[in-house]
């Protein structure tokens, strides 16, 4: 076989210099989003390659209040590992690779979460055979494990705290604890609740597992960006919030033309019509009007993505907005 | 009295079909069950496989001619008793097995560069190809005609390494790893025997340092250590980078196996060399590496066909090789559970490549004679 030595050639990109990322961003032309390199519904490529997911849209919904135009995005796929030195190096501007807000990441990392654009938590998936309906009843109960993980732990001190026993079988990876659960190997498989429901969807029968109700620990995703760039984390923080803010206000992609008129303050400031917010943050002034145009409002991209209308299956829960028993909340748009 | 007596035949349990029987599956009771034994298996498993994977398989159509667009149509999905492997998922989705994310309308690009690896690689492989010399002109030629093929310059619009995928980066990195190390490897493999305690320290200092951490520390190093060192606001591409710590490990790795081939040859033929007068490279070029090297092939083949699988470890730094394709078409919720169907494509894409490779080192192995066979020449 003889070489392609060629790509060994360095690719110096442009100095950046000290200006800030929106510049970068601006002058680069597109925007470069770190994602995961596959998770059902959060970011996966689909048959044609475009990349989608509540993750991918996140990045979407950035390029748009930049430059107006959903493709101007290029996904950088990361891993668990690869995520952090790969944003701190400054390759990519952003991620939205469904990671959990804590606060070593957020402080002692030099990162700055900026949202949460997903409630999740880890649960219990059982075959609906047990005849079981919560995760109290489990004592004595198989339980594939993840090793070296916080579930493992999150695991330990729920059983412990409700007085019961289990077995542990510990497994390395996802795929491998579902062929276990499959297989009958463990009566529970316990993981994030996010991928115990795409592991429920790629069973050969769905509706004969289940999801048990008790959410044990708190992990809430989001983007994140470099810390010290206030201007930027600013930009993709009412990115998202400007999602979760047309929702709250019932505008959609299909009616956000018509809510130019509407009479609503609120909705006036945030399609741009009234007030210069799109000024304040170097974006022209219609730029949360093209999010939802392009993108759709929170409820549009969660409900094509993971929604109960998904293979996913997921219910809002506390995904959804505050006013309707969730915890999804944002700042007011003024 | 001196008639000739016609010779006789061979005994019918010892010629034939019986007769091979007998020697290779049935010459003891122990073998006898054994071979029984693994024939009861082979029974069991070959018609399986073979009704899983193509006679019940769907390939573009499920049994109700419906063309498939997701799993919910797959015929194994319908009905799980008989429906087989649902290839759809592969169909649908060749085009990112093969290319990734490469633009479609510039696919042109990958294809020819295929097919001029081709000719730059079988003249290289075969010394009885006609108008060989020409050809191997063109194989010098052709790393740099394909890097800005593929990657864009000269005119032709620029397409980033974020958006290859598939067997296209599976390809890039076994060839280059392959081929760059190579020559790395002569060199290091000489350098660790050499005189001059300088040249010598530092090559076994690399080759044993490189040796003695895995691959994903390398990818690791030159994915996420690499771009802190650099100044700010300079980006090596990342498929550069992995291919740096590839080409690294494979070339230490090639380094010993070459010099386990210069070990073999006996000082007799260095003392020959020296005293017709040939200099240290004459004597390495003409003498002892031809010979080093044929005693190898089977370790470097070996070494190879381990670097072409190992190029599968670069989706822990990211960048999505054939399998990383294929696990991302698994998180996608349209094609999800097909697991069984994605995995064994890949094997058999994997399959093709690696025993090719080591048919052709058998080939090389009985041209050369490279078993060491005293006087039978």
């Amino acid at each position: 076989m003889k070489k392609l030595l060629s790509i060994l050639a360095v690719s110096v990109f442009a100095f950046s210099a000290n200006a800030g990322t929106l510049d970068d961003v601006k002058n680069r032309g597109f925007l470069k989003c770190g994602v995961t390199t596959g998770l059902a519904g959060f970011a996966a490529p689909d048959d044609s390659g475009e990349w989608t997911g509540l993750d991918a849209d996140m990045c979407r919904a950035v390029a748009v209040a930049v430059f107006g135009d959903r493709s101007k995005v290029e996904f950088i796929t990361t891993t668990g590992k690869s995520r952090f030195p790969t944003l701190a190096s400054g390759e990519v501007d952003m991620l939205a690779r469904n990671t959990t807000w804590t606060i070593s990441r957020d402080v002692n990392l030099g990162f700055e979460f900026v949202g949460v654009n997903f409630y999740d938590g880890q649960g219990f998936m059982i075959p609906s055979s047990l005849g079981v309906s919560s995760a109290t009843e489990l004592d004595g109960a198989t339980v594939c494990i993840q090793t070296g993980t916080t579930t493992e732990l999150n695991l330990a001190d729920f059983f412990r705290l409700n007085g019961l026993s289990y077995e542990a079988l510990p497994i390395e990876t996802n795929d491998e604890g579902k062929e276990n659960l499959f297989a009958g190997r463990c009566d529970v498989y316990t993981t994030d609740a996010s991928g115990l429901s795409s592991t429920r969807a790629a069973a050969a029968d769905p509706s004969k597992w289940l999801v048990l109700p008790e959410i044990i620990s708190k992990e809430p995703l989001g983007p994140l960006v470099r810390h010290g760039d206030h201007q930027w984390g600013d930009v993709v923080r009412w990115s998202l919030n400007a999602m979760i803010i047309a929702e709250e206000l019932g505008v959609t992609s299909e009616n956000v033309d018509a809510s130019k008129s509407s009479n609503i303050p609120e909705v006036l400031r945030l399609l741009g019509v009234e007030g210069s917010y799109g000024e304040m943050l170097e974006l022209s002034s219609d730029w949360a009007y093209q999010i939802i145009k392009q993108i759709g409002n929170y409820s549009e991209s969660y409900e094509a993505n993971v929604g109960p209308d998904t293979p996913l299956e997921i219910g809002r829960g506390l995904n959804a907005l505050w006013t309707q028993g969730g915890i999804l909340y944002a700042p007011p748009f003024r | 009295m001196n008639e000739i007596i016609e010779s006789r035949k061979p005994p019918v349990a010892t010629t034939g079909i019986l007769g091979w029987l007998r020697a290779n599956l049935f010459s003891n009771w122990v073998n006898s069950i054994i071979s029984l034994f693994v024939l009861y298996i082979l029974i069991q498993f070959i018609p399986w496989i073979l009704n899983w994977t193509i006679f019940a398989a769907d390939f573009k159509y499920n049994f109700n001619g419906e063309e498939i667009i997701d799993r919910t149509m797959c015929s194994r999905v319908l009905d799980p008793e008989n429906g087989g492997a649902c290839w759809a998922i592969i169909y649908v989705r060749f085009y990112q097995f093969m290319y990734g994310f490469y633009p479609r309308e510039e696919v042109w690009r990958v294809n020819l560069s295929y097919i001029m690896l081709a000719v730059a690689v079988v003249p290289l492989l075969f010394d009885d190809f006609p108008f060989r010399k020409h050809f191997l002109k063109f194989t010098y030629a052709f790393p740099i005609i394909a890097f800005f093929l593929l990657n864009g310059g000269l005119g032709l619009q620029e397409v980033s390494t974020n958006k290859w995928g598939g067997l296209l980066v599976t390809l890039v990195l076994g060839c280059t790893g392959i081929a760059l190390a190579f020559p790395l490897g002569i060199i290091l493999a000489l350098g660790r025997r050499s005189n001059l305690p300088v040249i010598s320290m530092m090559c076994t200092l690399f080759i044993e340092f490189i040796r003695g951490v895995p691959l994903i520390t390398l990818l690791f190093f030159g994915m996420v250590m690499l771009p802190l060192f650099l100044p700010e606001g300079i980006n090596m591409d990342g498929l550069a980078r992995v291919l740096v710590a590839v080409t690294l490990f494979q070339s230490a790795y090639m380094a010993e196996v070459i010099r386990g081939g210069l070990q073999a040859i006996p000082q007799g033929q260095y003392e020959a060399a020296r005293s017709i007068g040939l200099s240290y490279w004459q004597m390495n070029m003409k003498i002892v590496l031809p010979q080093a090297i044929r005693i190898s092939i089977p370790s470097i083949v070996n070494t190879s066909i381990g670097l072409f699988k190992d190029t599968t470890l670069v989706i822990i730094v990211g960048l999505l090789d054939l399998l990383g394709i294929g696990r991302g078409a698994l998180a996608d919720t349209t094609w999800l559970g097909l697991a069984y169907e994605v995995y064994f494509f890949v094997a058999l894409v994997f399959f093709i490549f690696t025993f090719a490779m080591s048919r052709y080192s058998l080939y090389l192995e009985k041209k050369l004679k490279t078993g060491i066979n005293i006087g039978a020449d």
